[in-house]
């Protein structure tokens, strides 16, 4: 695998110059504001195919939500466009979450442990990595950009099967710390952080407080870590999105339902159901089950989306 | 490390030292990344030159996994499936994300923001909810396609059906990264500088000129990044066929990818160590498409 990271070693720079929170980074306010937009007559055509656009993508969301409110009788007799007769979303809430003991439940403790803990754990070590990668030298430090940076391009999911195989001849297959450990560890996330990291800490600054006497673990939170906010909030983001979705891993490594995640915990659940394992069929339950699981990560991308538009505006400001 | 030496008067006016300072804020990074990285693809190359027999236990066969699985029909019957999906979905995908990006540059739509957020919101739902809702809805049990052709007397295929299923988890796939993929053009459109649009314009450029002279080359790196995650994403694809396998069990085998291949291989037939060699040779086949994919990029860019 060596051989993996050598040859994957030129990427393109522009990579972080042009994933979603960067790209703006010079336009001072949402995009709706553009300059040469205010002269552009709106185009019909394109108005409709753009609306087309946002009708694909929503329409599964808004068959989840309408289906999440039927009863599972009315799941097979009603139009699924549209609410059934009764309106039982509380109903499925409490079924979902009350059923074979709060199941629900546990897989989504575990879901927001495994998320948190491997994005703040990530984050902290990417931003700390991105930083020293960027603002010192240090013995080693090409061999360690060449070597990480070539493994962007090593899928997670190759990594699940090996993972596997060494966390099981370890012991540690079947726990908690199996699905933390490799959440990590986010290439990308240095990379990003690293570039950020150099575009945004200026140098006069650092040596400022090091003039002021502050060493340099102080620096790095009272000076290069406000600084690096927008770029820190980008890599949480995506890490907490792909720890929350990841499901090849869990899959593999973990045999105690106690200890799934909701993405494993629910295709199971739909599996026994659909192939009538399960002697119920508790449709209603994999449903609102799914409509749960994704409510949380879909406020948070809103959420999060507003903080990086304000360190985005920052941050062109002091240019 | 809290205690860093204030020593060190400011002498020299580079902040640049050549110290361990670094090192030492980089040091997690590393161990993580040899626990989580180099350390299991060691430990399964090294497994997967081994091989499990009734007789004798665990013995030394060199690549012979290796061997194996290059004349494997399973194998490469996943692997070309991939392949061809990778040549139909991927084009397709990146070719809806950049009309998108260009239109939401154009300025010539209402409610922007909303499109974008409304485009870019799969990307925050995941794939097995993705691939569950939308087998629910191309299933005969509540599905649409079925009540839609209730509905109109028409004679839809059922999405599920084994001629159709690869399109139908290419349609998932599609749904799920498009808006990301749009995303990432369009932050490549918003950071050509003005004044090269001024400049265009001052010259009498039409808008086929400056999409051909500016926008297209400002798209190219970013158009290269969204390529080469989709290329590995069709290589590694998994969870959506492995979802969808429940509700389609006769028309997606256990062998369908390589990746289900490769589980099926460790979980149910028990054969680790082949299991390894596939692992690993598929994620070195992925890689190295990216690479080739990658200089063919650049070639062109040359000429």
């Amino acid at each position: 695998m060596r051989s993996m990271s050598a040859t994957t070693e030129p990427r393109p720079a522009p990579a972080a110059g042009t994933a979603p929170p960067h790209g703006g980074r010079r336009t001072p306010a949402p995009a709706r504001t553009g300059r040469r937009r205010s002269r552009r007559r709106t185009s019909v055509l394109l108005q409709a195919a753009m609306a087309l656009m946002v009708l694909y993508t929503l329409l599964p969301l808004y068959w989840l939500a309408v289906n999440a409110t039927k009863t599972n009788g009315e799941l097979f007799t009603s139009n699924g466009l549209w609410f059934g007769s009764e309106f039982a979303l509380w109903d499925n809430i409490v079924t979902t979450v009350t059923y074979q003991d709060g199941i629900y439940l546990t897989w989504l403790f575990n879901t927001v442990l495994y998320s948190v803990a491997g994005a703040v754990g990530a984050t902290l070590i990417c931003a700390l990595g991105g930083y020293a990668l960027a603002k010192f030298d240090f013995p080693g430090k090409r061999a360690v950009r060449a070597v990480v940076f070539g493994a962007i391009t090593i899928p997670a999911t190759a990594l699940a099967i090996p993972t596997f195989l060494l966390f099981a001849e370890l012991g540690i297959a079947d726990t908690r710390m199996a699905i933390i450990i490799p959440a990590l560890v986010s290439p990308f996330g240095l990379y990003l952080m690293t570039v950020y990291a150099a575009d945004s800490v200026p140098d006069s600054l650092l040596e400022a407080a090091r003039i002021d006497g502050a060493g340099a673990w102080t620096t790095f939170w009272r000076v290069a870590f406000r600084l690096l906010a927008p770029g820190v909030a980008t890599v949480l983001l995506f890490n907490l999105v792909h720890t929350w979705n990841n499901y090849f891993l869990p899959l593999i490594m973990l045999s105690d339902p106690a200890l799934y995640p909701l993405t494993v915990g629910l295709n199971q659940l739909n599996s026994q159901v659909t192939t009538g394992a399960n002697l119920e069929p508790v449709y209603n339950v994999v449903l609102t089950g799914s409509l749960l699981a994704i409510v949380p990560l879909i406020v948070s991308f809103l959420f999060l989306q507003r903080y990086w538009q304000s360190g985005l505006a920052a941050g062109s400001v002091k240019q | 490390m809290s205690t860093a030496p204030p020593a060190d008067p400011p002498r020299r006016p580079r902040r640049r030292r050549r110290d361990w300072t670094g090192l030492v804020f980089v040091t997690p990074f590393l161990v993580v990344f040899t626990v989580g990285i180099v350390a299991p693809l060691v430990y399964a190359s090294g497994l997967s030159l081994f091989r499990d027999q009734l007789i004798g236990g665990r013995s030394f066969v060199g690549l012979g996994n290796y061997a194996d699985a290059l004349t494997d029909a399973r194998f490469l019957e996943g692997l070309s499936r991939v392949a061809l999906f990778l040549g139909v979905q991927v084009p397709i995908m990146i070719g809806l994300a950049l009309l998108a990006a260009l239109v939401l540059d154009s300025g010539r739509v209402r409610a922007m923001r909303f499109m974008r957020i409304g485009i870019f919101m799969p990307y925050a739902v995941p794939s097995v909810v993705a691939a569950l809702m939308w087998g629910f809805m191309y299933g005969d049990r509540f599905g649409l396609v079925a009540q839609l052709n209730e509905a109109t007397g028409l004679a839809l295929p059922s999405p599920l059906s084994s001629t159709w299923v690869l399109a139908a988890i290419g349609n998932v796939v599609t749904w799920e990264f498009v808006g990301y993929n749009m995303l990432i053009l369009y932050a490549a459109l918003r950071a050509v500088p003005e004044e090269l649009y001024e400049a265009a314009a001052i010259d009498g450029a039409g808008e086929a000129r400056v999409a051909l002279s500016i926008k297209i080359p400002a798209l190219r790196p970013a158009l290269w990044v969204a390529t080469l995650f989709s290329i590995i994403g069709s290589f590694q694809l998994f969870n959506e066929p492995n979802v969808l396998q429940s509700l389609a069990p006769a028309a997606i085998s256990t062998y369908y990818t390589p990746n289900m291949y490769a589980y099926q291989l460790a979980f149910n037939a028990n054969q680790v160590t082949y299991s390894a060699a596939v692992a690993v040779l598929l994620g070195a086949i992925t890689v190295v498409v990216a690479y080739v994919a990658q200089r063919l990029t650049e070639r062109g860019n040359r000429r």
